[in-house]
């Protein structure tokens, strides 16, 4: 089945949280049909979802409950849906954060969003943010080996911009780990169909352009099987 | 341990041209910013940044659509600055496509919009441009205006306030230094990312590869924004048509004079020249 029909689209969530201009442009570079879109309705009738994100944890909780969004969200990865969480987006898919105190996430994996220290075990300073280009490593458990990741090399440059990161309680759904000055965190997660990275692959080069690559064909599958 | 660090190509612009300067000033035309910008990405480039050098002069940013032709094929991140002057203003370029942007005359006249547009566009969105120039006591002050306009702001004070009110990266200029190809401000670089807990970004002065692999092995800086020894490394290998300017001079680029104080080099040459040992860094790609 062909996604570029006008039944067959990318939710991107429009929550006024960062800038979507490039989760677009990317999307269109490798052909997906995307649509931004702060509308339950445009979200339940998607063929995959991407929840992007910069900024602060309440406050995307909070402009995800005004728009009445969390339900819609939550279900769509219980029918399996296709969903893509980056960076802010994929703090959100967590029971809870410590970013200005202890707020509430969508808890659909389990685990705490923590921040970076201000120095690590052996007393260097740790930058934060954490900005720039790092490496993204496979992690060796049975999910690990998602087709998101397809052509992806162990070690992989990918860019990161954040100062908080997700700690899953369940070991099974890191699919990538990255090390920041000596600190070694989860950067990829997934959760049967549900994905989702730390780094920015919209703005990672021909590595992130190949995620997203595969990303689609994730999606072309799922209408095949359907 | 080793850093993990960032080689930055910074595009100062005027209307719709590369130029280069020297302090900041003295602007000669280069080529057209979108191939310049192009070609670093293919290269291996970790960021772009594109200044909109005369911004300031006019109070009002003109990069929107040299930035929308850039960002549709760029996939990295690109910083935008200049005569950013509200928190508009950098809605408008975050839209073009930009996906940071830099400061200086506005967080100096208001320190404030450092915090209101960090919690509007996240902190990370936030990069803080210092104008550095070394006073005659050895104390170092910012300034505006690519250097021209005195602010009375002492630069070790002023990083720990933009710090403080949630800048995401400072980008520190040694305007001393800028367009002579002699090499960083040690003393200065070393003296800001010292002081401070978020990336620095050293700018101004890089001649030669050797310039980096000083700056970044010296100092605490994880990122350099270098203009001259890429582009003049791009004029080399494309020899830029005449004819695709619109405005400016360029017989210096003809003259050949500019090499002899800036030796030119790829992304590639630069990366492989790099300590692998002692800095982490994405390997370039051309």
């Amino acid at each position: 089945m062909m996604l570029n029909t006008d039944r067959k689209y990318i939710a991107v969530v429009d929550y006024g949280m960062g800038n979507l201009f490039s989760i677009m442009n990317i999307c269109q570079h490798v052909g997906m049909k995307a649509v931004k879109t702060s509308e339950k309705s445009i979200i339940e009738g998607s063929s995959a979802v991407i929840l992007p994100g910069v900024g602060a944890f309440e406050d995307a909780m909070r402009a995800l409950k005004r728009l009445d969004l969390a339900g819609v969200l939550i279900d769509a990865v219980n029918n399996g849906k296709p969903f893509l969480g980056i960076c802010l987006g994929m703090q959100l898919l967590m029971s809870e954060s410590e970013e200005f105190g202890i707020n509430k996430g969508l808890n659909i994996i389990g685990g705490r969003v923590t921040r970076f220290p201000n120095f690590n075990d052996k007393n260097d300073k740790v930058r934060v943010p954490h900005i720039g280009w790092n490496r993204i490593f496979l992690a060796q458990n049975p999910v690990a080996g998602n087709s998101i990741l397809h052509n992806i090399r162990d070690g992989e440059f990918m860019y990161f911009v954040h100062s908080f990161f997700a700690a899953p309680q369940e070991k099974e759904a890191v699919i990538t780990y990255t090390d920041y000055c000596g600190i070694r965190y989860c950067s990829g997660m997934r959760k049967d169909n549900l994905v989702a990275f730390q780094f920015h692959p919209e703005k990672s080069g021909p590595s992130g352009i190949q995620v997203f690559k595969n990303f689609k064909e994730i999606i072309y599958k799922e209408k095949g099987n359907g | 341990m080793s850093k993990n660090i960032r080689i930055i190509a910074r595009l100062d612009i005027k209307g719709p041209n590369l130029v280069k300067g020297l302090h900041l000033e003295g602007l000669r035309v280069l080529g057209k910013p979108e191939q310049f910008a192009r070609y670093y990405y293919e290269s291996g480039a970790d960021e772009l940044i594109y200044i909109d050098v005369v911004a300031s002069l006019y109070n009002r940013n003109s990069l929107h659509g040299i930035i929308e032709k850039t960002a549709r094929d760029i996939f990295i991140p690109l910083t935008v600055g200049g005569g950013l002057r509200t928190l508009d203003d950098i809605r408008d370029v975050l839209r073009a496509g930009a996906d940071k942007v830099s400061l200086n005359t506005a967080a100096l006249k208001n320190p404030k919009i450092i915090s209101e547009a960090s919690r509007r566009f996240g902190s990370s969105t936030i990069v803080v441009a210092i104008e550095a120039i070394k006073q005659p006591d050895g104390s170092y002050f910012a300034y505006t205006d690519n250097g021209r306009e005195y602010t009375g702001v002492e630069v070790l004070g002023w990083v720990k306030q933009v710090e403080q009110l949630g800048a995401g990266e400072i980008m520190l200029t040694s305007v001393d230094r800028e367009g002579t190809g002699r090499g960083f401000d040690i003393e200065l670089t070393k003296m800001v990312a010292d002081a401070v807990s978020i990336p620095v970004i050293a700018h101004g002065g890089a001649g030669k590869v050797a310039h980096i692999r000083e700056a970044l092995l010296k100092t605490e800086v994880t990122a350099v924004a270098i203009s001259s020894i890429l582009h003049y490394d791009f004029i080399k290998r494309f020899e830029v048509e005449s004819n695709d300017y619109t405005e400016g001079n360029i017989d210096f680029i003809k003259s050949g004079n500019v090499f002899k104080i800036i030796q030119p080099a790829s992304l590639a040459e630069i990366k492989n020249s790099l300590d692998s040992n002692s800095l982490n860094y994405r390997q370039a790609l051309l």
